[in-house]
């Protein structure tokens, strides 16, 4: 069991690297959306979370650079982030972003999976920023000041993503009867995805007992509101599976996370330090 | 014969659009001219076009691709083809007769000192 700070640390990096691999899978789109127009909208998104995540990551940094020596050494495992620390002396921004390995990273498995095409990409976009915008809220009462001010500047972004991803669902679902077979499709195969959102990490539960946190549970209703009204606007059907996918927040990936990150990290990985 | 009234609508020089603004391609969605207020008090002016399937569409790929850059606080779209437009090929009877009429801009006035922003 790891230290309150550590988990604190682990907290953070949950959100952030929901936020950066989220913009990753949807600046994948840039350059080769279905329209200009749209292609604009999801890269504009792309650079929502993108900000989120930056300021996340300063703070994760800083957080990591207040802990014992002992918890830097077992908070991660990646060799090129403990070898970075040991040449500094402290973690940046960029640092917790470009050198961790997949196994330190802790965001769901949700948010790393494939775009495929573009009823797959609107629905787990649908199901996290609902998840986000109810999550948010609550966190805006986190009692830690960086996480509550983070909360509230993405708090208005989240909430344009939210509409954009519930009418994109609405008019694929009430649309042809291809676009309505191909968003069903996508529903019924990441709904096994959407279990990990509210599964409680040990992280998650020592937030919510130190007040920092969000409570998952009390959430979890509200996100199940949304959809399922959406959903039935959208003439579609709520998959009936309860068997859920885990493992992203406490570090078990499918096998995208490990491409993902070899494209994002790769030239700070071959030139570190680099800047353009 | 001469044609005296020739309906034009804007969306006839879109490069998909037919007259009447119908698009010529099954697939495409409508042509939308956005317009953005930038701040309160401003007109609306014109920022471009873009297509959508519907107005909400427009408003939110409007906001996506002309305010991005905080550039607006209100936006306005219309589908292209409900804007009738003048005939370039009729520029020389509707503009040209304006070009040595001078007279018709006040510039002939003595202002008396002390009259400012004039």
């Amino acid at each position: 069991m790891h230290p309150t700070a550590t988990l604190k640390l682990y907290y953070v990096l949950q959100i952030a690297d929901n936020a950066l691999i989220t913009a990753q899978r949807l600046s994948e789109w840039c350059g080769h959306g279905p329209i200009l127009e749209q292609d604009i909208a999801l890269t504009n998104t792309a650079l929502d979370h993108i900000g989120t995540a930056r300021s996340l990551y300063h703070h994760a940094a800083d957080l990591y650079n207040a802990l014992t020596s002992e918890e830097q050494e077992a908070a991660f495992t990646s060799p090129a982030l403990t070898n970075a620390f040991a040449q500094k002396g402290k973690l940046e921004e960029d640092d917790v972003a470009y050198l961790r390995d997949a196994w330190d990273f802790r965001n769901v498995l949700l948010a790393e999976q494939p775009n495929s095409d573009w009823a797959y990409t609107i629905i787990r976009s649908f199901f996290i920023d609902t998840f986000n915008y109810y999550f948010y809220q609550a966190l805006q009462n986190s009692n830690d000041e960086a996480l509550a001010a983070v909360a509230e500047k993405s708090l208005k972004e989240v909430t344009y993503h939210l509409k954009w991803s519930s009418e994109w669902v609405i008019r694929l679902g009430d649309g042809t009867d291809e676009s309505h077979a191909r968003i069903q499709k996508a529903l019924d195969e990441r709904w096994a995805y959407t279990g990990e959102l509210f599964l409680s990490s040990a992280a998650d539960q020592a937030m919510l007992e130190a007040g920092t946190g969000v409570d998952l549970a009390a959430i979890k209703n509200q996100w199940q509101y949304h959809i399922t009204s959406i959903i039935q606007e959208a003439t579609l059907k709520l998959p009936e599976g309860t068997w859920m996918q885990q493992g992203g927040k406490t570090g078990t990936h499918t096998e995208h996370l490990g491409y993902i990150l070899a494209e994002m990290q790769y030239l700070q990985r071959a030139y570190p330090g680099m800047e353009w | 014969m001469l044609s005296l009234f020739n309906k034009q609508l804007y969306g006839n020089y879109g490069e998909k659009e037919l007259a009447g603004g119908e698009s010529n391609l099954q697939n495409e969605w409508p042509l939308w001219e956005v317009f953005i207020r930038s701040k309160a008090g401003l007109d609306h002016k014109h920022a471009g076009s873009l297509h959508a399937a519907d107005a909400q569409m427009a408003i939110e790929n409007a906001r996506d691709v002309y305010t991005r850059r905080n550039e607006g606080i209100s936006i306005w779209v219309v589908e292209s083809k409900h804007i009738h437009a003048s005939d370039p090929a009729e520029g020389e009877e509707l503009f040209d007769p304006a070009n040595d009429k001078v007279y018709r801009h006040p510039t002939f006035y003595d202002i008396p000192d002390g009259i400012s922003h004039m």
